[in-house]
């Protein structure tokens, strides 16, 4: 293969594992707070819905991120009230949310805008485009950095700088801050939190919140990115690989945004060997598709290891008599 | 015993400067605390001098952990006034307790495992929104708490790769870097090892010395003669008696915490062993982990005696009660039942060795000797519900089974009277006598009892070891292991002292003293003198 080539793959892997990176970080606020979150895929398809829909409406690519936002914030305050006050199964409340998204965005999207549940046609100044960063074009020409530097860094849309930024912004929070200390103790032992006096159902809505909010730009992006417009359940289960790269990289940041590089480039690697022949006989496009989802099996059931999880997770917190 | 540390001058100045208004650090007066039907405190009244070691007695459920989650903001009183240094305060939560100075070692450990013991004495107390600056103050803390109470520990270690005992000094830690000058503990030595538990002691006549107020809650009286200045007793929610420790008695103490005479020796005459109803042969033991645990234990057990196994949590113990008794695979050896080898193996090694006759009370009875949401009739009956008793064929007769259940329940003075209640609303002793009932009313030729008064208050311990000694003059052969020292030595006929998963002595208990019994437990001392 050629560096074009090369580069082209690469650039497609950061743009797929975008998405990724923002679900997995998010999901990340909330299960290491001790909530266990498989509504991922439900706030981002809430999210890519209401961004679009706005986006449309208004004609603002900024009003459409803060609906997407809002959106995804609300449903993750429905879901922190069923797991967190009314003590409901997290898994459940995850579950409800994910029917709820695909339901409730169809239907709205056909009584809107009557396009079978697809929404408008997003037009220039409605959604995010490249922003070229400084010096690329000055750079292009440099052997070897050049072209990374401006092809492959540069020219992404803002909300793949904004993913990758909170990468270290996360890692930062959790383990060097005060909220991060007592945001990973609720999730282990949230006794040892009430007794030192900090509210557990506080620190658990905040971690839902976050994870609300970074679930509304991964919505965003697929909707107001990178494509203009809502489909019928465009978040395509994304959800759930954000969660098996979360586990995959044993909640931690940086291995997270790895393994999101890593799931992201299995995708890149199946949209380039669509139409490959092997041996003559052309292999069927669903079986290059099923590929990043077939490697997520076996890499989560091979080759992860025990994966231990926040101990406390998954059960809601009372105090006992 | 414990060794005194003698008080300086400059621990006297460290004193709070509050403490000339009054020579009390807590004053308790006229406490009321319901939970629904449940009077749990009734009018109590407490006063703890200032640097004090004060004990608090009483069985479970007379109230003592509620007074003190009263003290320490868990809970609200429903009247009734707490005074701290001669001031009325209105306690509403437990970070306003620590402001004034009170802290509280939980008995289960209110620690994250998998962080560093710094982070876990910063938690909650940290001191801005970044960690940094708190991480170092606490550090340089950690050392200085050290060096003056003696409370050494390696900050960067992590909570579940430390010992109990460390855990424990975590706790007491992270008490005092909140500046506690009142410290309660409550039962700290369940979890602990007989050394552990000496130089918790220890740590505390440090603290008392050093002017701080220590509250111990706990049932053990042993302790409270041991470590206390003063003593209250507390009985069915209202507070007895308030003692001065060297003015009392561990007799008059359990007759105060019980409301009638208890017989604190155990009463029992000589054995009249027999045949050889077990003998276990070479028996080697792997653990979960395919660690050998049990390597090469020989021993027998004659009718019309018990046998005791000494050690330390964590000899291998565990391991041979529950290969012995069918539930763990043995890798090698022999366990004979009256001379037969008993075929253990497999899953359903249990269930043969109660058919052959050997009844099996686990250390553990709520994981392994009950299920605690059951009802009680059906745990009395669990295990033995094929018994031609409870029915014929695919239907089980509810009535008879129900009918021994309340015929148990009298027998062995099972409070509540209630076969239908859930097993978990019994309390531990009451828990422990459904378990030695249904096992010894089989009439077993073998009875193996693993902890049997674990977690059990004193006038249900009196009761249990009557039991099994009771069993013994009706010439069975019984195999008892604890991890409590007296219990052994007072039940036993012949103690066995296991160490690293080998038997290294043999004792009289009439003979054996306690020192010569703790080497031995320690690895050293006189090998098998068989």
């Amino acid at each position: 293969m050629d560096m074009v080539v090369i580069l082209s793959t690469l650039d497609a892997t950061i743009r797929l594992s975008t998405p990724l990176l923002l679900a997995c970080l998010a999901g990340m606020y909330s299960e290491r707070a001790g909530v266990f979150d498989i509504g991922l895929e439900g706030k981002m398809l809430m999210a890519a819905f209401a961004a679009a829909a706005t986006a449309s409406v208004t004609g603002s690519v900024w009003a459409g991120l803060a609906a997407g936002l809002g959106i995804s914030l609300m449903t993750a305050l429905l879901q922190g009230a069923a797991a967190i006050t009314l003590k409901g199964n997290q898994l459940i409340a995850g579950t409800a949310i994910n029917m709820l998204a695909v339901g409730l965005t169809t239907f709205l999207g056909i009584q809107w805008f009557a396009q079978g549940g697809r929404t408008p046609q997003l037009k220039e100044g409605e959604r995010f485009t490249e922003v070229k960063l400084p010096f690329a074009d000055e750079l292009a020409n440099v052997p070897v950095v050049g072209p990374i530097y401006s092809d492959l860094i540069s020219g992404h849309n803002i909300l793949v700088y904004i993913a990758f930024l909170a990468v270290p912004v996360t890692w930062f929070v959790l383990f060097r801050t005060r909220f991060g200390l007592r945001l990973r103790a609720v999730g282990e032992n949230p006794k040892a939190v009430d007794t030192a006096g900090i509210s557990v159902i506080a620190m658990r809505y905040q971690a839902v919140l976050i994870t609300g909010l970074l679930c509304g730009f991964a919505g965003a992006f697929f909707s107001i990115a990178q494509g203009s417009g809502f489909g019928n359940n465009m978040t395509a289960g994304k959800g759930f690989i954000a969660l098996a790269a979360l586990i995959f990289a044993k909640w931690k940041p940086v291995p997270a945004m790895f393994t999101c590089l890593l799931f992201g480039f299995l995708d890149a690697l199946q949209i380039r060997l669509q139409g490959v022949e092997v041996g003559g006989v052309q292999v069927p496009v669903q079986a290059i598709q099923a590929l990043p989802y077939v490697l997520t099996v076996i890499l989560l059931a091979g080759f992860i290891g025990k994966a231990v999880g926040p101990k406390a997770g998954g059960v809601a917190y009372s105090k006992e008599r | 015993m414990v060794s005194a540390v003698v008080s300086t001058g400059e621990a006297q100045a460290q004193r709070p400067l509050g403490a000339a208004a009054s020579d009390l650090a807590i004053e308790l007066v006229k406490i009321n605390k319901r939970f629904g039907p449940v009077h749990a405190n009734k009018d109590i009244d407490l006063k703890v001098r200032r640097g004090t070691v004060h004990g608090i007695v009483g069985e479970n459920g007379a109230g003592k952990s509620t007074l003190m989650s009263i003290l320490y903001g868990f809970y609200t009183a429903d009247s009734g006034e707490i005074r701290v240094n001669g001031r009325a305060e209105a306690i509403t939560d437990s970070r306003y307790a620590l402001k004034l100075g009170i802290g509280m070692v939980h008995q289960h450990f209110m620690l994250v495992d998998n962080f560093s013991i710094l982070e876990n004495v910063v938690l909650g107390a940290e001191d801005s929104a970044l960690l940094g600056k708190s991480l170092t103050r606490a550090r340089a803390e950690l050392t200085r708490l050290a060096r003056e109470y003696r409370l050494e520990v390696d900050p960067d270690a992590i909570i579940e790769d430390v010992s109990v005992g460390t855990q424990q000094r975590v706790e007491i830690l992270k008490a005092l870097y909140r500046g506690a000058d009142v410290l309660i503990l409550d039962e700290p030595t369940g979890v602990l090892t007989p050394a552990e538990a000496d130089d918790l002691f220890r740590v505390l006549n440090v603290l008392r010395d050093q002017g701080k107020t220590i509250i111990l809650i706990t049932h053990k009286l042993r302790e409270i003669m041991a470590v206390t200045d003063y003593v209250s007793v507390m009985r069915q929610g209202q507070m007895v008696e308030t003692l001065k420790t060297s003015e009392t008695s561990p007799e008059q103490l359990a007759e105060l915490m019980v409301g009638r005479r208890v017989l604190l020796r155990v009463d029992k005459g000589a054995a009249h062993p027999g045949d050889t109803f077990l003998s276990v042969e070479d028996l080697v033991v792997k653990d979960d982990l395919g660690v050998t645990r049990v390597k090469g234990v020989s021993f027998s057990v004659r009718a019309g005696e018990i046998v005791g196994i000494a050690g330390v949590a964590g000899n291998g113990q565990s391991e041979l009660l529950e290969s012995v008794s069918g539930m763990r695979d043995q890798s090698a050896g022999t366990v004979k039942l009256k001379g037969v080898p008993l075929s253990l193996e497999g899953d359903d090694g249990a269930h043969r060795a109660r058919k052959a006759g050997l009844a099996h009370v686990p250390e553990d009875r709520q994981r392994m000797g009950l299920i605690t949401s059951f009802e009680e009739w059906e745990n009395a009956m669990l295990g033995y519900e094929d018994d031609k008793a409870y029915g014929k064929g695919l239907l089980l007769d509810i009535n008879a089974a129900r009918a021994e259940a309340r015929e148990r329940i009298a027998k062995f003075d099972i409070r509540p009277t209630n076969e239908r209640l859930k097993t978990a609303n019994f309390s531990g002793g009451n828990q422990q006598k459904i378990v030695l009932a249904r096992e010894m009313e089989r009439n077993p030729d073998v009875l193996i009892v693993g902890q049997p008064t674990r977690g059990v208050d004193i006038g249900a311990i009196e009761f249990i070891h009557n039991q099994i000694i009771k069993m013994r003059d009706a010439g069975k052969a019984i195999l008892l292991v604890s991890v409590e020292l007296d219990e052994i030595r007072s039940l036993s006929d012949r103690i066995l002292v296991m160490f690293d998963g080998q038997i290294v002595g043999e004792a009289d208990p009439a003979t054996a003293t306690e020192q010569e019994l703790g080497l031995m437990m320690a690895g050293i001392g006189k090998e098998a003198g068989k």
